[in-house]
């Protein structure tokens, strides 16, 4: 797929579309971006960004190469802070720093080499328990693992449980950080071009286990892909970054906005609406499944 | 054939290996035979019957004097003041290297102040730490700790920061703080790395033993050797060489099958 060409600007009308989305979900927003920029010295790389994203959605982010969808998800990790503006999570700025609420999933070096697979995810139920060492030993060792184990059975790993990272191949290793950024329970994932690196055939069975997963969880998602029939098939909406105004004489002169933000596949999202409106104990078993 | 892609076979490859080191001594053994010919009283180079001569005197007969059974105490002697240098330097080193490598306010400080420390000569500053600490063993495991932990901290702190961002921040993704992402992320894998900078610095860390124990010590392979000097006794020097250079090799060895024992998910360590 090849990355896309500078298009007209849409109209503001065209790029939000709040009441649309109102119809099928409860509008309830969960990530606001207010007015953002990001600046790195006199390159303006992101300018006036407005996004208002609610919970559970789906969101594929696609744009030409180096316009800075990666330089977004860093902003929403808290990697980065945005030189102007502010986003909003459930209200809240945005802590400042990476921490248990974001998961992310990188294109590479996601899991960690020196721990087997199983390892690799329980560590993450590990290192929030125990402040003092990073491990829990006896029977809060044997759970923590039981649980890693459990997830790991379901992204297909079950097998793989004391291989090394290593020693894995490029879909298994991304299956390893999906289910170790999973087993966070993190209320939004961001994932930078997790499947660049596959061949199609894995890359399907991926896309399947990702939306499995999200339908699951009710994770708010955001994904940076270079393939746009992945951002069609997989997003319950696809956000286009694209440079509105160009200097040719200072290409650093303006930053990407987001051009075009358009609804996807609305009966996924009537689905996941369903989804939460069911009872609490109800998708609480769902979950506690995972 | 090219040259480039001719590989020896098993046995091949064992007469490869074994047949520099039986041209050496056979070169050896012949020149010290015709010299031993021309004249009986030679010292340079002794025969093998009278090095064994000198091991057995040394290592298997107590000291009139002492009691002691001088070979094997040189050798306690040396190793512990060697292991105990090489100890702390690893864990000065491994401690700096991370906190250069991984924590941003440390490197600023630490990160020049290594590059500068590591140009200082350490052979130049023994007079000053025969002053500071006295000519115990103090000092002589000082100039072993100060030779060789800038060289393992700046190679542990390019290691650190050759981790990839994204672990780290996955880390944190995960609930670390910065203290059990030390502990379970960066430690863990710089280790195998540290065992890899001991088995480099292994020499130098002899080197600067070997000075301290030749300039002031009672005891020691370094000081043996030495010692005997006076005498012209190749007899003794010859074998504690071959000796030193046997552990030397063994602990390289040893460090490399660490590596590959405690850390099988490690790349490097099948090199
Ligand atoms: N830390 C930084 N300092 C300076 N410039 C940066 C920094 N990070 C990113 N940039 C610049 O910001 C621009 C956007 O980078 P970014 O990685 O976000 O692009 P991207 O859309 O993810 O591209 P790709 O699709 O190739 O991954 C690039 O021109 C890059 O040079
Ligand atoms: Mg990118």
């Amino acid at each position: 797929m090849k990355p896309i060409e500078n298009r007209p600007v849409a109209s503001e009308s065209l790029t939000r579309s709040p009441e649309r989305s109102t119809l099928t979900q409860p509008a309830r927003t969960f990530i606001d971006v207010k007015n953002v920029w990001q600046e790195y010295g006199d390159q303006v790389v992101l300018e006036r960004l407005n996004l208002t994203v609610n919970q559970g959605e789906f969101c594929t982010l696609v744009g030409a190469s180096g316009c800075g969808k990666s330089t977004f998800l860093r902003l929403l990790l808290g990697q980065e802070r945005a030189s102007r503006g502010e986003i909003l999570l459930d209200g809240q700025p945005l802590a400042a720093e990476p921490d248990s609420s974001r998961g992310v999933v990188f294109q590479r070096y996601s899991v960690f080499p020196h721990l087997s697979v199983l390892d690799n995810v329980a560590i993450g139920l590990e290192l929030p328990r125990a402040r003092l060492l990073g491990r829990l030993f006896g029977r809060a060792k044997r759970e923590a693992r039981e649980q890693a184990a459990a997830i790991l059975h379901k992204v297909g790993l079950g097998h793989a449980l004391d291989k090394y990272p290593s020693q894995l191949s490029g879909g298994m290793q991304q299956r390893l950080a999906i289910a170790q950024a999973l087993i966070m329970k993190p209320r939004v994932l961001l994932l930078d071009e997790p499947f660049g690196a596959l061949d199609p055939g894995i890359r399907k069975d991926m896309h399947g286990l990702l939306l499995e997963l999200w339908q699951e969880t009710g994770v708010t998602v955001f994904m940076v892909t270079h393939d746009l029939s992945e951002g069609f098939s997989l997003g319950t909406r696809l956000l286009v970054f694209d440079k509105t105004r160009i200097d040719p004489h200072a290409p650093g002169a303006f930053g990407a906005r987001i051009t075009y933000d358009i609804p996807l596949n609305s009966d996924r999202r009537a689905q996941r609406a369903a989804v939460a409106a069911l009872p609490a104990h109800i998708t609480g078993d769902l979950q506690s499944a995972l | 054939m090219r040259l480039i892609n001719r590989h020896p076979d098993r046995a091949g490859r064992l007469v490869l290996v074994l047949l520099p080191f039986a041209l050496l001594l056979f070169l050896y053994f012949s020149a010290s035979a015709s010299r031993l010919a021309d004249n009986p009283g030679d010292k340079l180079l002794p025969s093998a019957t009278q090095m064994a001569a000198a091991i057995d005197r040394l290592a298997f007969t107590e000291d009139k004097r002492s009691g002691n059974y001088l070979f094997w105490q040189d050798t306690g002697a040396s190793l512990s003041r060697l292991g105990l240098g090489i100890g702390i330097a690893a864990l000065l080193g491994l401690c700096l290297g991370i906190a250069a490598g991984i924590l941003p306010l440390f490197r600023a400080p630490l990160s020049p102040l290594l590059t500068v420390l590591s140009m200082v000569p350490p052979l130049a500053i023994l007079p000053i730490l025969f002053i500071v600490f006295g000519l115990g063993e103090l000092a002589k495991v000082m100039l072993i700790v100060i030779g060789i932990t800038p060289v393992l901290a700046r190679d542990l702190e390019q290691r650190a920061r050759e981790i990839p961002q994204e672990i780290l921040i996955k880390a944190q993704t995960l609930g670390a703080s910065t203290w059990t992402l030390i502990l379970r992320v960066v430690l863990p894998q710089l280790l195998p790395r540290l065992l890899i900078a001991l088995r480099l610095v292994l020499g130098s860390a002899w080197l600067f033993l070997i000075a301290a124990e030749a300039i002031a010590s009672t005891d020691g392979l370094g000081y043996r050797i030495f010692l005997v000097r006076r005498y012209m006794a190749m007899d003794v020097i010859l074998p504690y060489v071959v000796w030193i250079t046997l552990l030397a090799w063994l602990m390289d060895l040893g460090l490399r099958q660490l590596t590959r024992l405690c850390f099988p998910w490690y790349e490097g360590a099948k090199a």
